[in-house]
């Protein structure tokens, strides 16, 4: 049975909808302690001193310590280290400064959460508070004689001066996304635990063997005494799983007390300590001609880092300058971006991480170059995409150090497509009838590359035990996406077993060696890959032992449905996966000519990434009386090379919608003049609701598998959210009928109300 | 006190500041009602209590005695799914699933209310619980393939 292009429900679900899955905080350990991280209230200031005694003093506190009690190095850079950046590294509790609200100051260890929250109330830390940084673009000092500005990332080819002379027309814009960041319903949790010899960290999620080599590092552990595990994760989105504070601290404590030490995060917590990212300040300055050609992008831009360089390091910035191009051609491009330190939370990647805001400045600068030249602008897009006959099509940059080059792809097809699907001049024709009789309906649509499939490696064991039942083992990383089911889909069908046989085993340190992790829409192409071909090797030694039993050549013999038999007779003799799998166990015959187990070991290795690609098309009204903004209708067309498990494919680029959305209109964490953040509540922190989520459309197509891997897959994760902002603030200039409204999001009712009233 | 959930009576001794979400976690061992805010807005904790949904992050212990809680350990009767599960398993109506639990126990008490909820007035309803991972579009088809399920 052919399993990969098929729609099978989740083998990650029965757990799940009765109760019974196990979340991190589900998890129980005998004479655990529960630890409560004293932050800081202050934006930016000096410590002078710490009270911790009267916390130490009150009863069934276990421990209380500061930076004073703990030895542990600054957190490593896990991507993207450009140089340079050591000394903004953040320390695992604040150490002479504390540089944003929230920050870990101290930890309390008691014997239950409500008591470890009561000592960290008695804990008095002094503060000599300093002026906060809260402007990217104005960038101060970091430390007397270190600079807030920690790097600066360039990227670019061609001519920009002559190109710009060359161009009949240049305009200039200054475009902004505010901060947002992921929000997983699930809070962080961290749980160690070590048993004298070997320390293990429960909670682990998207990077666990990262994790266990930097935590190693960081406590003076060799590498093979730290486990790190990952239970049902609930969800991600670049944020979670990264290396924090609170994860080395929990390590460090179960290790010094001898106790399990849980840490299960609030959402107050999480919402000023876990990474924030977006928040990106562009300056922008385009040449074209008189076809809307264009001719020049050169872009300078503010990354508002927050107050430490965490895990990411560059990472953001990196990926905001390579893909900025996206599916145009652009002769000739620049991009400078400045890492800036302020005392907001520190930031990382959120998934599409500088993509949605680079979109967002690339689609704002085609709708520009549209409205100087009074020009629709789907036909500025068609002009500037990159042909089918360039691609493979080489951008002239890098991103996370690998070359960009568009894989595969058929650009103005997914544009015919989707213009086809809305029919696009009657779509045109009935919004301006609705806007002739008042309505502030509009229409906007923008067009992004994204990227997949981050290498270098990924290894996948499979094993087959004597009952026959399969078992997938992966360094790779589930946070709700649907990993297990996507792999063991491709597992099954390699292997020509039914999906119900394959179990897939994640995010566990002590079941395999080494693992990339989940992160940079990776899983699929990379995990996949090896799967299939680790699979297919299992296969071949089954049918190698088979042809032994069966005295035929493994040539002739065919599995189907775990059995295998000679080709042609189907009911002739046959033989089991079990059986095989028995026939290699120990102490078994095949041993000696087989080696033993059915089992294989695959790398699959990619130097390239493999870049999917697509458009998003909203249609959005305004409501004048109250500055608000409804999306009424929602196209995504997305080519996704080849869809293993369309419903998952399709489920992960409409969450990614709504999370687009909620960038787009709602979500922002605002900071008052003294650094205070004002949205550290989901009442002020907006998510959207499934009242701001109309039902999206979809168009999914498989025109350009990859040729860079054996399945043809490219990614399904950040497709959904990437090209969100920038559609929608098209389609609220259109419906505001003013050019270029739209320069900064989200496109809260305050911003609405003052571009009504402008 | 004790604490009647899913029709078993638990004796629990706890703190009168002991929330009832915490309560079933930790004292009942019934750790399918999760913590996503505690602060009312996320629903990820929402139980069914006396036939209404309810936040269960918003209540103390103390205050349930003598209720008729249901969780959704309870849902499922034996090894066969609530017409709920079923569909969401079908639909597809979850991915990391931690706000499932919330979401099937909004569903069940609304439903309850008003059997026949559909279009608007049903995604008004869920509304009321916050999902990161889905877009709400397979939740609400979820919902309402069930409804018409147990209509029937």
């Amino acid at each position: 049975m052919s399993y990969i292009g098929r729609s099978v429900r989740r083998l990650e679900d029965p757990p799940l909808l009765t109760g019974k899955a196990q979340f991190v905080a589900d998890l129980v350990f005998p004479g655990e302690v529960a630890m409560r991280v004293v932050r800081s209230q202050v934006a930016s200031g000096r410590i002078l001193g710490l009270e911790l005694e009267q916390a130490r003093q009150l009863p069934g506190v276990a421990a209380v310590w500061s930076a004073n009690d703990v030895d542990l190095p600054p957190i490593g850079f896990r991507m993207s280290d450009v140089g340079g950046l050591e000394r903004y590294r953040q320390p695992v509790l604040a150490t002479g400064y504390v540089r944003y609200v929230g920050e870990p100051v101290a930890v309390v260890l008691a014997e239950n959460a409500y008591l470890a929250e009561d000592a960290a109330d008695l804990v008095w830390v002094e503060i000599e508070e300093l002026e906060p940084a809260l402007d990217a673009t104005r960038p101060g000092t970091f430390l007397p004689g270190l600079s807030a500005e920690a790097a600066l990332i360039e990227k670019g080819y061609g001519d920009i001066g002559a190109a710009m002379a060359r161009s009949q027309h240049v305009i200039e814009l200054e475009l902004a996304v505010g901060r947002h960041t992921g929000v997983p319903l699930e809070t962080r949790g961290a749980i160690g635990v070590w048993d004298g010899d070997i320390l293990r960290m429960y909670g682990a999620a998207k990077v666990p063997h990262y994790n266990r080599l930097a935590i190693a590092g960081m406590l003076g552990l060799a590498p093979e005494k730290v486990h790190l595990h990952e239970s049902h994760v609930g969800g991600g989105f670049g944020i979670r799983g990264e290396l924090y504070p609170e994860d080395v601290l929990v390590c460090a404590a179960a290790r010094r007390l001898g106790r399990p030490v849980r840490w299960i995060e609030d959402r107050r917590e999480h919402l000023t300590a876990a990474n924030h990212s977006r928040d990106q300040v562009h300056r922008v300055k385009v040449g074209f001609d008189d076809q809307g050609f264009i001719l020049v992008i050169d872009d300078e831009f503010w990354q508002d880092q927050g107050a430490y360089v965490r895990t990411h390091a560059a990472t953001v910035s990196d990926l905001t300058a390579a893909m900025l191009p996206g599916p145009y051609l652009i002769p000739a491009y620049r991009a400078r971006g400045h890492i800036v330190l302020t005392n907001k939370t520190p930031a990382g990647t959120y998934r599409s991480p500088g993509r949605y805001e680079g979109t967002f400045v690339r689609e704002r600068i085609i709708d520009g170059v549209a409205a100087r030249l009074g020009l629709d602008p789907t036909e500025v897009r068609r002009v500037n995409l990159i042909p089918e006959d360039r691609i493979p099509f080489q951008r002239g940059v890098d991103a996370l150090g690998t070359e960009v080059t568009y894989d595969s792809g058929r650009y103005h097809d997914l544009l015919d497509r989707v213009l086809r699907h809305l029919d696009y001049p009657t779509l045109r024709r009935d919004l301006e009838g609705r806007r002739a009789a008042g309505e502030m309906v509009g229409f906007g649509l923008a067009y992004f590359v994204e990227k997949s499939g981050l290498g270098p490696f990924d290894e996948v064991r499979v094993e087959v035990d004597t009952e026959g039942r399969v078992e997938v083992i992966t360094g790779a990383a589930s946070l709700g996406q649907g990993v297990e089911t996507s792999i063991a889909q491709i597992c099954a069908e390699e292997l020509g077993v039914a999906i119900e046989s394959v179990r897939v085993t994640h995010g566990q340190t002590d079941r395999i060696g080494r693992g990339m992790g989940a992160f940079a829409t990776r899983v699929t192409v990379m995990t996949g890959s090896a799967t299939a071909m680790a699979a297919a090797s299992v296969r071949n030694k089954a049918l190698r032992i088979a042809a032994d039993l069966l005295e035929a050549s493994p040539a002739d013999l065919r599995m189907e449905d775990g059995r295998v038999f000679v080709e042609g007779s189907r009911e002739g003799p046959s033989l089991t996966l079990a059986d095989l799998a028995m026939a290699v166990a120990p102490g078994s015959a095949g041993v000696e000519r087989h080696g033993p187990g059915l089992v294989a070991t695959e790398e699959f290795l990619a130097d390239h990434m493999t870049y999917p690609y697509g458009i998003h098309a909203a249609v959005v009204v305004v409501d004048p009386a109250t500055a608000g903004c409804k999306v009424l209708r929602y196209l995504v067309g997305y080519d996704v090379g080849r869809a293993v498990n369309p419903m998952l494919v399709e489920g992960q680029l409409v969450g990614g919608v709504a999370q687009g959305i909620g960038g787009a209109l709602l979500e922002e964490f605002h900071y008052d003049e003294a650094g205070q953040p004002l949205s550290a509540s989901f009442m002020d922190y907006l998510l959207p609701t499934a009242a701001e989520i109309p039902a999206v459309e979809l168009v999914l197509r498989e025109d350009a598998p990859s040729p860079l891997n054996p399945l043809g897959v490219k990614g399904a994760g950040e497709g959904g959210i990437n090209a969100a902002g920038a559609a929608i603030a098209a389609a609220v200039d259109d419906a505001l009928g003013l050019p270029m409204a739209v320069a900064r999001l989200p496109i809260s009712p305050e911003r609405l109300h003052q571009l009504l009233n402008s | 006190m004790k604490l009647n959930v899913n029709g078993v009576d638990y004796s629990v001794e706890v703190e009168p500041r002991k929330t009832l979400a915490d309560t079933l976690r930790e004292d009942c061992g019934l750790t399918g009602t999760h913590l996503g805010c505690e602060h009312g807005v996320c629903g990820a904790c929402t139980i069914v209590m006396d036939g209404s949904p309810v936040r269960s992050c918003l209540l103390f212990a103390v205050q349930c005695e003598g209720a008729a809680i249901e969780t959704v350990e309870g849902l499922a009767r034996g090894g066969e799914l609530h017409p709920l599960q079923q569909a969401f398993w079908d639909h597809h109506g979850l991915q990391c699933g931690f706000c499932t639990p919330g979401f099937l126990m909004l569903a069940k008490g609304a439903l309850a209310e008003n059997p026949d909820l559909t279009g608007d007035a049903l995604r008004e309803v869920l509304s009321s619980n916050l999902c990161r991972c889905t877009g709400y579009q397979n939740i609400v088809r979820a919902v309402e393939d069930a409804a018409a399920r147990m209509r029937s």
